[in-house]
């Protein structure tokens, strides 16, 4: 159980996306929803139930896809990041995104990929750069098997090898939450258990918000866990409890495989 | 016996298909041996390098040298490259990213347009539209400048006629513009949402992810636009003959007359009543085939250089 104070990182509050018309999450209501600090919380529920149409609201990702639209609140430390004039830009460096598919830049070298976001955000000083590049690739468990090549393209690297690459990016600017998006989907069991060992080990400087299809994945790793169905959340709660003893009816049934 | 499991129908077919592929190959084989033996009596008499090289080309002396054309179509093509490539790519990169959809397909079938334009009629607007404007409005004052203030330019600048090389620059740069840049427009649209949206949650601005995740996965699509532009332009013919001036007169000036492997071919070929003079266009489009071999080669070498480094990612 839980023992410790919890201290609400982020939350939504009647959180509603729509595509077009009738499609989206939360039109019964809107999705109000705590994130913990410092603590792992897992996004399940079946394919198309809305759990990753969530998780991209959390640092404005439906910005870019013109027909989305969000209404409600999302709160990072009780400020509304759709509040008008918040710069989406600067949520997302504060709320980094991992995605399924590992996405290193494949031109630039593996040093210059973790030191993208440095860049972006000004950081010139080489000495401050190569120490933020070696912390955040230590960080992400990658920094004994690049360190001799961090000049060669990010392309060399194996598939499990480009995702902790692209979480060691996404830490390098310092995020405060960490979204991730079916992170482990394309590993393999090996990879799988070198970035679930590396999010247990960031969750004491970095809240993260994991969206998987793997209910295994969820009760072996998250503190907290939601179970999205057709676009709604129909349960959240400490994972133990969801896992053994869940609320609703629909719960119990998805966990113990019978249907999704 | 694996003929037995394989289907007849499908047998044929395949047989039909390599019948075809291998046309196309005996084809082009052909047509560079041909040139090749056409052009042999001027190839042997003067040597392949001292063709190429010599900068003479004067018919009724029998001499013949493709210098002043190899010369003229590397200005002409690569200027031309040169002058398209960020307008293009600026234009491509306006449609793919920025442009709302009913002005990018504007934009499109604009593009379409101008590369089905003819371009003997691009070849009509240099003559009777750009050229002039080019003289009266560019050339002549730059000349009388430069005769004032600056004499030592006269030389490079030339006759200010309106037509040569400027002109033929300026014409072949806006009929290669289209194909640069719906190659890369596609190229740009084909990047993955994954690699742009990881950018964006670095928080990275628009221009930040064009630099960062867009660009360099295009890049493949966008060499290969260039590349596509370049053959066009050293091919181009009809336009270009229209209004470079037909002279092979070397040093070419800016302003003044010049001629390219396809406009010499283009302008000689029916008045070339002796036979050395007819096998010297014909050899002079086997260095043309040359070139144009080394250009796609060149092309397919880049493109497999990038195409291995975004392995996976596209």
């Amino acid at each position: 159980m839980v023992t410790e104070a919890l201290d609400v990182h982020m939350e939504s509050r009647r959180l509603v996306v729509r595509y077009g018309q009738r499609v989206g999450v939360g039109l019964g209501g809107g999705v109000t929803l705590p994130i913990y600090r410092h603590k792992i919380t897992a996004l399940i529920g079946p394919s198309g139930c809305g759990k990753t149409t969530f998780l991209r609201a959390l640092n404005r990702m439906h910005d870019l896809t013109p027909i989305a639209k969000v209404d409600g609140e999302v709160l990072l430390d009780g400020e509304n990041i759709y509040a008008p004039g918040v710069d989406p830009v600067l949520v997302r460096r504060r709320v980094g995104m991992v995605f399924q598919k590992p996405t290193a830049f494949p031109t630039l070298s593996i040093y210059d990929n973790v030191a993208a976001g440095l860049k972006l955000v000004g950081v010139r000083d080489k000495a401050r750069l190569d120490e933020a590049v070696e912390k955040a690739l230590r960080a992400a468990a990658l920094w004994d098997e690049v360190k001799d090549r961090l000049r060669t393209p990010a392309s060399s690297l194996s598939g499990g090898q480009q995702q902790r690459l692209t979480i060691a990016r996404a830490l390098a600017v310092g995020p405060e939450v960490l979204l991730m998006d079916e992170p482990t989907a394309s590993l393999d069991p090996i990879s799988t258990q070198a970035i679930e060992d590396l999010l247990l080990s960031l969750k004491d400087h970095v809240t993260i918000v994991i969206v998987t299809h793997n209910m295994q994945q969820a009760a072996r790793i998250s503190d907290f866990t939601a179970f999205f169905l057709n676009g709604e959340m129909v349960e959240f709660g400490p994972t133990e409890n969801l896992f053994t003893k869940p609320k609703d009816p629909r719960t119990e049934a998805y966990i113990t495989g019978r249907f999704g | 016996m694996r003929w037995l499991y394989t289907h007849f129908g499908d047998r044929i077919f395949a047989f039909i298909l390599l019948l075809l592929a291998t046309g196309v190959m005996a084809l082009a084989l052909l047509m560079a041996y041909e040139l090749y033996r056409g052009g042999s009596p001027v190839l042997h008499g003067f040597g392949l390098l001292g063709f190429a090289l010599d900068t003479q080309w004067d018919p009724v002396r029998g001499k013949f040298g493709a210098w002043p054309y190899i010369l003229g179509t590397l200005i002409v093509s690569l200027s031309a490259l040169f002058l398209s490539f960020f307008p293009a790519l600026a234009t491509a990169i306006f449609v793919a990213e920025y442009a709302p959809k009913w002005l990018a397909q504007i934009i499109n079938f604009l593009l379409d347009l101008m590369a089905a334009v003819p371009s003997v009629v691009y070849g009509l607007w240099g003559i009777f539209v750009l050229a002039p404007w080019l003289r009266d409005k560019v050339q002549l004052p730059l000349y009388f400048w430069a005769s004032e203030h600056a004499p030592a330019l006269l030389p490079l600048l030339g006759v200010p006629t309106g037509y040569g090389l400027m002109s033929a620059i300026l014409i072949l740069a806006s009929m290669v513009v289209p194909y640069t840049a719906a190659l890369a427009r596609d190229a740009i649209a084909l990047v993955p949402k994954e690699h742009r949206e990881a950018a964006y949650a670095l928080g990275a601005t628009h221009w930040e992810v064009l630099r960062l995740a867009i660009l360099p996965l295009a890049r493949g699509g966008i060499l290969a636009g260039a590349f596509l532009a370049l053959g066009r332009a050293v091919g181009e013919t009809m336009a270009v003959t229209m209004v470079i001036g037909n002279s092979h007169k070397l040093p070419y000036t800016i302003f003044g007359g010049a001629a390219t492997m396809p406009s010499v071919i283009a302008n000689e070929f029916t008045e070339a009543v002796e036979d050395l003079h007819l096998s010297a266009l014909i050899a002079v489009g086997f260095l043309l085939f040359l070139v144009a071999m080394l250009v796609n080669f060149t092309a397919a070498y880049v493109l497999r250089r990038q195409e291995r480094l975004v392995k996976g990612a596209l």
